[in-house]
């Protein structure tokens, strides 16, 4: 193992990671704050995949696409808060697996409907198309460090919101004491309403992001959405901080494992899962055990 | 409810009879299609047992239900072994220990976190025979022989024979509801009960509540592993697929449907559940849609399932909470 072979795998790593945490966060902060286990998050993921793929199509820019994306998924995550989530707030987790399992099988359906059941692939935009050279016989597509670039950048946005302004105020109490909240005359509601259309945004951006560098295939956002959740109940439920330790923990041992030991590469992960929750049953960052 | 509403009673013993008398009338492939019903309604007896009376939401269920398929095709193919007497036990095992050793990991968790470590549990083992060659990879294992029951080399019943594979299938749906049934009803299954109501309070009684809720997870992982083997058996094949959290979902929705904590409501589940798809993807290729629409509209309006809808017909009120 050489220092060059060692370096791209870090770089896989972290880049898988920071994808990892995009789809993380926006889970963990729909579970944190709302207290809804929201399985049809992967699905936000493939959708955001598939409008990559298909605005990308009709407009010839990724970029582009992702910028007329992303409103799109944010009025479909307020829809399906409305007419579904909406009413699950009081009830027991139990239900909440059950109705957004209901709600993947039909986002699914519509994914077949309107895409069909083929895989494609996304084009790298031409300004992201270069590769850095690391070694002489080796390089780094460029555009993998914009993904890390970008979803830093969405970090650091979330980090301002959240810690920094006063809707970020409200989020933070919302997570610590939701009936406080209500009683202090905050529209519970409506703040809902906001954290889970933007968790449904961030889960369709890293889906845009993933496009040129994974493909697009039915089923994409079942996928991510297991190993999702791994990421959150490692780093501890309703915690960013741990989603992100979480996230990166994951993305290097499946991407070392993946390398070094194929055969257990799919178990590692979920190995890794046990093991934290028997050390600590709430997660590494997680506050009271749930 | 220690006893069964007489409507539910009288209703179940009409179904026993209806499912006992119905190999006389019916086609292939109803047969067929019934025999796969009760494989699932055995299953989703097994969950109701954990999720409706132990208060332990297991995501992670079907990974039993498949393990059971893949020990049967492994006896089978390394062991030579096709009788039944000697199968299912060993299946049975096989899925208790495996029980033993999730349940004894993800019991020290409770709530969403028992949720999720019994799916990472259950997408282990869906990843170690994903990648395993010795077990046929994502294309799984035939099992080519049905298990037969034999006396003295004398060929009794061959589940070659379809209708015999549906009367012992329809004998273990039976016999795992009485199980179930004379669990709950035993001090066990009231200790059980009191864990799901308050676990402190039943450990202040000097009850040692983990080993109440191990027991119980063993006990529901072995009758998914009935299922599993009964499921394996009439397919002839068995894949990864069986143990998918796929799997796992629709277990869960069934039980749902028909009411959790009622033992025949997930029963009933089973039935509605399968007949409503097999309907649906007869009318239109979008049939997914229509289960999915399903599912939630009976989330949002029908918390207690079908089971709630009998008993509220009956009585005109919501249901007591079951033993």
């Amino acid at each position: 193992m050489d220092l060059s072979f060692l370096l791209i795998q870090s770089l896989n790593s972290i880049q898988y990671g920071f994808l990892l945490f995009l789809v993380a966060s926006g889970l963990t902060l729909i579970f944190g704050i709302m207290g809804i286990i929201n399985l049809a998050h992967g699905s936000f993921y493939m959708i955001g995949a598939y409008l990559a793929y298909w605005l990308n199509l009709k407009t010839g820019n990724l970029l582009l696409a992702i910028a007329i994306g992303l409103p799109l998924t944010i009025g479909l995550g307020l829809v399906v808060e409305r007419l579904a989530i909406g009413f699950l707030y009081s009830r027991d987790h139990l239900y909440q697996v059950l109705l957004t399992y209901g709600l993947i099988l039909i986002l699914n359906e519509m994914q077949r409907i309107l895409w069909g059941n083929d895989v494609h692939g996304v084009p790298v935009p031409d300004v992201l198309a270069a590769s850095v050279p690391l070694t002489q016989t080796q390089s780094y597509p460029v555009y993998r460090f914009f993904i890390s670039a970008a979803c830093i950048a969405v970090a650091a946005a979330m980090y301002l919101v959240i810690h920094k302004t006063r809707l970020g105020m409200t989020i933070r109490a919302g997570a610590v004491n939701r009936e406080m909240v209500q009683i202090l005359g905050i529209d519970v509601g409506r703040l809902f309403a906001i954290v889970f259309s933007l968790g449904a945004a961030l889960a369709a951006f890293s889906g845009m992001l993933s496009a040129p560098v994974n493909s697009v295939y039915p089923g994409m956002g079942e996928q991510i959405l297991i190993i999702s959740f791994v990421v959150v109940v490692i780093g501890g439920i309703g915690s960013i901080l741990g989603a992100f330790v979480g996230a990166m923990l994951i993305g290097f041992v499946d991407t070392f494992g993946k390398v070094l030991v194929p055969e257990i590469a799919g178990i590692a992960v979920y190995a890794l899962m046990a093991v934290v929750l028997l050390w600590r049953p709430q997660g590494l960052f997680g506050g009271r055990p749930a | 409810m220690t006893v069964l509403p007489r409507l539910v009673l009288l209703l179940l013993l009409i179904g026993l009879a209806a499912l006992v008398v119905f190999p006389f009338f019916a086609e292939r492939f109803y047969l067929q299609l019934v025999t796969k019903i009760m494989v699932t309604a055995i299953l989703a007896i097994s969950l109701d047992l954990l999720v409706g009376y132990a208060g332990m939401v297991s995501f992670g269920h079907a990974a039993f239900f498949g393990l059971a398929g893949y020990a049967l095709a492994v006896l089978q193919r390394d062991f030579g072994l096709v009788l039944l007497w000697t199968t299912l036990p060993a299946v049975l095992a096989v899925c208790g220990v495996a029980a033993l050793i999730v349940g004894w990991f993800s019991i020290r968790t409770s709530g969403i976190y028992f949720i999720m470590i019994t799916l990472a549990f259950a997408q282990m083992l869906y990843y170690y025979f994903n990648d395993s060659r010795a077990f046929g990879g994502s294309d799984g294992m035939f099992i080519d022989t049905k298990p037969t029951i034999e006396i003295f080399g004398f060929e009794l019943v061959s589940l070659r024979n379809r209708i015999a594979f549906y009367y012992v299938t329809l004998g273990a749906l039976v016999a795992s509801y009485l199980i179930v049934r004379m669990i709950l009803l035993s001090p066990f299954g009231r200790v059980i009960a009191a864990i799901r109501i308050n676990e402190p309070r039943a450990r202040a009684l000097g009850y040692a509540t983990r080993n109440y809720k191990l027991a119980c997870f063993v006990i529901a992982g072995m009758l998914a592993g009935l299922a599993g083997y009964l499921g394996a058996a009439q397919y002839g094949v068995i894949n990864p697929a069986f143990l998918s959290w796929h799997q796992s979902g629709q277990a869960l929705v069934v039980v749902i449907l028909g009411g959790m904590g009622t033992l025949f409501g997930p029963v009933l589940g089973a039935f509605v559940l399968t007949l409503l798809e097999e309907f649906v993807s007869g009318l239109t290729e979008r049939w997914l849609v229509v289960i999915g629409a399903f599912v939630i509209a009976v989330v949002l309006l029908l918390p207690g399932g079908i089971a709630s809808l009998l008993v509220r017909l009956r009585f005109g009120r919501r249901m007591q909470p079951a033993p």
